[in-house]
């Protein structure tokens, strides 16, 4: 039983403020899984969230509130409900036993944003190197990136609605970082 | 009123709003749309600042980013002072105030012009010459003592600010099909090629407007418009299309890889910036193809005091007359080596200057140009030449020889307040020969032309060799298309002259003494045509070389406007042509850019991230003292009542030994290693051995590099055969996880394990000291604590406050200790539930100065401390955990390598001292009290400290051969005397560790 004093207490990020052309803020706590191994593993491992795992470089695939982002060709990022943490671990483990796989719980080793808004790509290449035209880098795409001096997974919901994901101990600086940035929007 | 030499019409300008600035004190009037040049040059304001080296008077030589004299220093306060800016490009606001620099007391009255009448002793190469000065005592020479002090008293132009920059710097990364720098009639129609046929498109350009010569042929018309208004047009369905239209932006850098800097001014010509609106903006742009249309600039002409005010570009009359309705002189002597001068000496006549006479050197000019200035009644002297000028502070007379060449010294002084010179137009070939691009010598037009491309990249209008508005249009059009696959239209023009041409390099022949006259070359410098030739005389035969000694095309402007001139004069004294002779390296930035626009964000707080455990509040709130170990921030000690960190590190680790202690671990490093190879490839990547390492039992690692040195070390626990639970160091974090991932997939694919980094998913609270167990035993769940059930050097996974945790028996102070990890989210309630127990019983929390001390106790390494990449498990004493019967693992072959088996390596061993003073950390040993200079040490001191359980000073150190030297003393020189040390066994407490079992 979990003692209800216990609360999980999300890590030191002054979010940063609601602009009127960008918004800013912390998602909820997640499950967060790192999921490794081959096709066949991959395989297993989509039936067992039911959801297959895409095979496409950087993007990723959702069903329902469950989401799985490519980050490499052996490499998932599985994103759920904070409360399926030891099931969904269970569940797949149970449905790769002998078939070798790394399946790694990360929930509480990133923090995500919410960057949301028209100018919300531009907020983002103010220390993203990336080129997030929608030609380049569609609704769903997904990839490692950086963004001033901190690695990130970076993650695209809409046409101005992005996610990001960072290490919890760089949320402050990515947050002090964003809120410089928002500065320099204008 | 906006001065006297106002046109009443025409020029960019808005005239009904007028602006109020200071210049060195003098309020003046100027229009909207005004630089502080064309403002100042209303009012007949010449003198604008002195030259750097002779302290010449100096005005406008040009109109643009080219200017190489008129720099001032813009303050808006203390900290907001920036020296050096071209007014040329200071753009006016209200209240701007601007001062001139180099001259003292005052830009009429100038102390240091004394220099100009002591040239002769600074002449080229007067610099380095100091170098080689007489010896003076004390075998320092005189460059020391004297001139190096002089010189940097005396050198530099402008003030730096003297306090920190206030203003916030934006970057942006950008993206694009087709990116033109340049906003003239050949970037502008690149553009537009590009954005009509849907490309993404940005076009760049240095000045607030848009147009380049487009807004300095008013006569001209495009496709039946005017030509400014055609470029206003233009930039609006550019806007409309999409494109990333930037004025006020200076393209300053030519990368690999189509990757462009551009810098965008953003407030700098605002009266009130927005509060905290960035000042500036770095566009870090990625360009599928780039079009250069950088345009040309016109050459001075180098004749004798041809610096002086009133001397200036015929090119920058002709701007200030169109795009600022200014009249830079009342009665002109114009020079040129080119027609184009003729056509701005008829727009000036026209305005009403009077224009004394046009001289051109070359010997029989000829053409429409030379036909329209008769037929308008303009005294022309062809094939005549300049010899020099009158006047100081402001040009009196033109002397204006008949004849050119050698006996050019009849002359005739023609009075005049304005001399406008032409020797041509050099394209700006600066960027793409940033990118790389080969340049090609024109030996027709003795022009360096972009040739090869070396990227996706093309060139278009004036900086590309094109003349006139039809011949950029059209190019930039061809330009935009090709870079787009669009369709390239045709503009017509009319009202422009496409057959104008001509040029001159070098000197101009003026038959007077040449030691006595100086005709500059490089203004800003302060480089003369004799110092060129000096240095081809003193044995400079690059052009690299005779740039370095005479300094030329090294100022601030990189020779913009010199540079040509200077190869013309150099291959002339070497007898070269100029191909031979070679251009010197153009380099990033085309114009200075400001530090604060490359440092962006990154300054202060955000400098570089600053990490923080999920315990940090919670220790900040206790008043602990942090220190910096890499990014992160680590308690360092917990002191109470005004101790210092010696008192409270003496009573953290005697109450951890007595009681108990915790500690925020958090940030060592962590690596789950997943899968049916696991145990194999942490085989191959330590010195230990883990097939028979059972589930939930942990191992201390060594991880040695290829050299066989240790390079990272750490506990390893087994929480199933197929996953392992690694920690490292906290510093080597990173670099672990890219070390084993390297090895991993270039030297190990076929083992099915995977690396994934949970140092942050687990927060880790060491729990140490004889009531640890006591601490723990209330908050756990599932496991059971006793000694017999969970020995040292195991793992469990159970629950503690009701959540997950990894629990680890393991030890770095020597006591009984657990280490325990739990999801961070929940570190901070977990470490509340462990210190509410441990404040009970009477425990502590310590820093990571007591851990220090604690392991140093107990003779446990630090990897990084007692060791320096020189440095085998052997050498540490740790020879006993490598696995000989292993077949491989990284490091294993180095480990028999000749100099890794030879006697006399350093050893770990532990040194004790009398008395209290601690052994200074990097302190050298030697085996004599009283070593010769430079006698060989025989070892150094790795880490000291006053050890509060012993009560004593410990070291431990690296010596040579040094377990064989236990009970001996070696000793520590230091400048008050050589301090003995007995060697002694680097394990200075509970040397039976029978309290880590407890």
């Amino acid at each position: 039983m979990a003692d209800p004093s216990i609360a999980r207490t999300a890590p030191r990020a002054d979010p940063p403020g609601a602009g009127a052309l960008v918004s800013l803020g912390l998602v909820p706590p997640a499950t967060r899984f790192s999921f490794r191994g081959d096709a066949a593993a991959a395989d297993g491992c989509g039936r067992a969230l039911g959801l297959a795992l895409p095979r496409v470089a950087c993007r990723s695939a959702e069903a329902g509130d469950r989401a799985v982002l490519w980050l490499g060709p052996d490499e998932w990022l599985v994103l759920a409900p904070e409360a399926e943490t030891v099931p969904l671990f269970a569940a797949v483990e149970a449905a790769l036993a002998g078939v070798p796989h790394a399946l790694v719980d990360v929930s509480h080793r990133q923090v995500g944003f919410a960057v949301l808004g028209r100018l919300a790509p531009a907020l983002l290449n103010a220390g993203c190197p990336l080129d997030l035209d929608l030609s380049a880098f569609p609704i769903g795409a997904c990839t490692r990136t950086v963004l001033a001096k901190c690695d990130v997974v970076l993650w695209r919901r809409g046409p101005d609605a992005f996610r990001l994901e960072v290490n919890r101990s760089f949320a402050d600086y990515l947050a002090g970082t964003l809120r410089v940035a928002e500065r320099g929007l204008g | 009123m906006s001065g006297q030499h106002r046109t009443p019409r025409g020029g960019r300008i808005d005239r009904a709003r007028p602006i109020r600035f200071t210049f060195d004190g003098h309020v003046y009037e100027g229009c909207h749309g005004d630089t502080l040049a064309s403002a100042l040059l209303a009012h007949g304001v010449h003198l604008v600042g002195r030259s750097f080296k002779y302290h010449r008077p100096r005005g406008f030589l040009a109109a643009g980013a080219e200017e190489p004299n008129a720099l001032c220093t813009v303050t808006r306060d203390r900290a907001r002072t920036e020296p050096n800016l071209r007014m040329t490009q200071v753009e006016l606001y209200d209240g701007l105030d601007a001062a001139s620099q180099n001259s003292w007391p005052a830009r009429g009255f100038d102390v240091g012009a004394i220099n100009d009448l002591l040239s002769p002793l600074f002449a080229a190469g007067f610099y380095y010459k100091t170098f080689m000065g007489p010896r003076a005592v004390g075998g320092t020479t005189m460059w020391a003592k004297l001139f190096e002090p002089v010189i940097r008293r005396a050198a530099g132009l402008g003030r730096p600010p003297t306090e920190a920059d206030p203003d916030h710097y934006a970057n942006r990364f950008a993206h694009c099909d087709v990116l033109v720098v340049g906003g003239g009639p050949a970037g502008l129609a690149a553009a537009l090629a590009a954005a009509r046929a849907g490309r993404r498109t940005m076009v760049c350009d240095e000045n607030p407007e848009m147009g380049g010569a487009l807004l300095t042929h008013p006569a001209a018309e495009v496709d039946g418009r005017p030509a400014a208004a055609w470029a206003a047009s233009a930039v609006e369905e550019l806007r409309r299309l999409g494109a990333t239209v930037l004025p006020r932006t200076q393209g300053f850098g030519y990368y690999n890889h189509n990757f462009v800097a551009l810098t965008e001014r953003l407030t700098d010509h605002l009266a009130h910036p927005a509060a905290g609106a960035p000042r500036e903006r770095l566009w870090q742009v990625r360009a599928r193809h780039v079009v250069l249309a950088t345009g040309a600039t016109e050459r001075p002409l180098v004749f004798p005091d041809n610096d002086r005010p009133g001397v200036m570009l015929a090119d920058a009359a002709r701007a200030f007359l169109h795009r600022w309705g200014v009249k830079p002189g009342t009665e002109a002597v114009v020079v040129t080596a080119h027609d184009a001068a003729y056509r701005t000496a008829l727009d000036l006549h026209r305005a009403g200057v009077r224009i004394a006479r046009i001289v051109d050197p070359r010997p029989r000019p000829a053409g429409p140009a030379l036909d329209a200035a008769r037929a308008a009644g303009l005294p022309v002297t062809a094939g005549g030449t300049v010899i020099g000028v009158k006047g100081s502070l402001r040009v009196s007379a033109a002397l204006v020889a008949r004849s050119a060449g050698a006996g050019a010294t009849d002359h005739e002084a023609v009075p005049c307040d304005l001399v406008l010179m032409s020797g041509g137009f050099t394209p700006a070939v600066h960027l793409f020969s940033q990118s790389r691009g080969k340049l090609r010598f024109d030996a027709a037009t003795q022009r360096y032309l972009p040739g090869d491309a070396a990227q996706a990249q093309s060139s278009a209008g004036a900086c590309a060799g094109a003349w006139g508005l039809a011949a950029a249009l059209d190019g930039g059009s061809a330009a935009g298309a090709a870079a787009s696959g669009g369709e390239a239209l045709r503009h017509a023009v009319s009202g422009d002259h496409p057959e104008d041409g001509g040029g001159t390099l070098g000197t101009l022949p003026h038959g007077r003494d040449p030691s006595r006259v100086k005709a500059f070359v490089d203004f800003q410098n302060d480089v003369t045509a004799k110092d060129i030739k000096l240095a081809v005389r003193e044995g400079f035969k690059s052009i690299e070389h005779v740039k370095r000694y005479t300094t030329t095309g090294m100022a601030t402007d990189q020779g913009k406007t010199s540079n040509m001139n200077a190869l013309a004069i150099a291959a002339g004294a070497l007898g070269r042509t100029l191909p031979e002779v070679g251009l010197t390296t153009f380099r990033q930035p085309y114009t200075p850019v400001t530090f604060g626009t490359l440092a962006g964000a990154a300054r202060d707080e955000l400098f570089d991230p600053v990490r923080r455990t999920p315990i940090h509040g919670w220790a900040e709130a206790r008043g602990a003292r942090f220190e910096d170990v890499g990014q992160w921030k680590r308690a360092w000690y917990f002191p109470v009542a005004g101790e210092d960190l010696h008192a409270a590190v003496a009573r953290e680790v005697r109450a951890t030994r007595e009681v108990a202690g915790i500690f925020d671990a958090s940030t060592l490093g962590k690596i789950e290693v997943v899968g049916p190879d696991a145990a194999e490839f942490l085989n191959r990547l330590y010195v230990n051995s883990w097939s028979k390492l059972g589930v939930g039992r942990c191992r201390y690692g060594l991880m040695l590099n290829e050299p066989g040195f240790v390079m990272d070390d750490g506990v390893v626990g087994r929480l199933a055969l197929d996953r392992f639970h690694v920690t490292t160091t906290t510093g080597g974090a990173p670099r672990v996880l890219h070390h084993m991932e390297d090895y991993l997939q270039t030297e190990f694919p076929e083992l099915r394990v995977w690396l994934t980094s949970v140092t942050e998913q687990w927060a880790v609270i060491a729990v140490q000291g004889p009531r640890a167990r006591a601490i723990l035993e209330p908050l756990v769940e599932g496991i059971d604590l006793s000694s017999g059930a969970f020995p040292h050097m195991a793992i469990r996974e159970g629950a503690i406050c009701g959540v997950p945790t990894r629990l680890f028996r393991v030890s770095f102070t020597g006591e009984l200790g657990f280490e325990v990890n739990v999801p961070s989210d929940h570190a901070a309630a977990v470490w509340d539930a462990v210190w509410a127990r441990t404040e009970a019983l009477g425990g502590v929390a310590y820093g990571t100065e007591s851990m220090h001390v604690m392991r140093a106790e107990k003779g446990y390494v630090i990897v990084g401390q007692e060791t320096d990449g020189t440095v085998t498990p052997d050498d540490l004493g740790l020879g006993g955990m490598v696995g000989r019967a292993k077949p491989d693992f990284v490091g294993r072959r180095s480990l028999s390598r000749p100099d890794l088996v030879a006697p006399g390596r350093k050893q770990l061993v532990g040194l004790r001292t009398e008395g209290t003073a601690v052994l200074e950390e990097g302190a050298q040993i030697t085996p004599v009290p009283d070593p010769k200079r430079g006698a060989h040490a025989i070892g150094h001191v790795t880490s000291a400290y006053a050890s509060p359980t012993l009560g004593v000073p410990i070291a431990l150190a690296l010596v040579e051969n040094g377990r064989a030297l236990t009970g001996q003393t070696v000793y520590v020189p230091m400048p008050g005397g050589a301090i003995p040390a007995r060697v002694v066994s680097p394990v200075f407490y509970d040397a039976e560790g029978e309290r880590l079992h407890g």
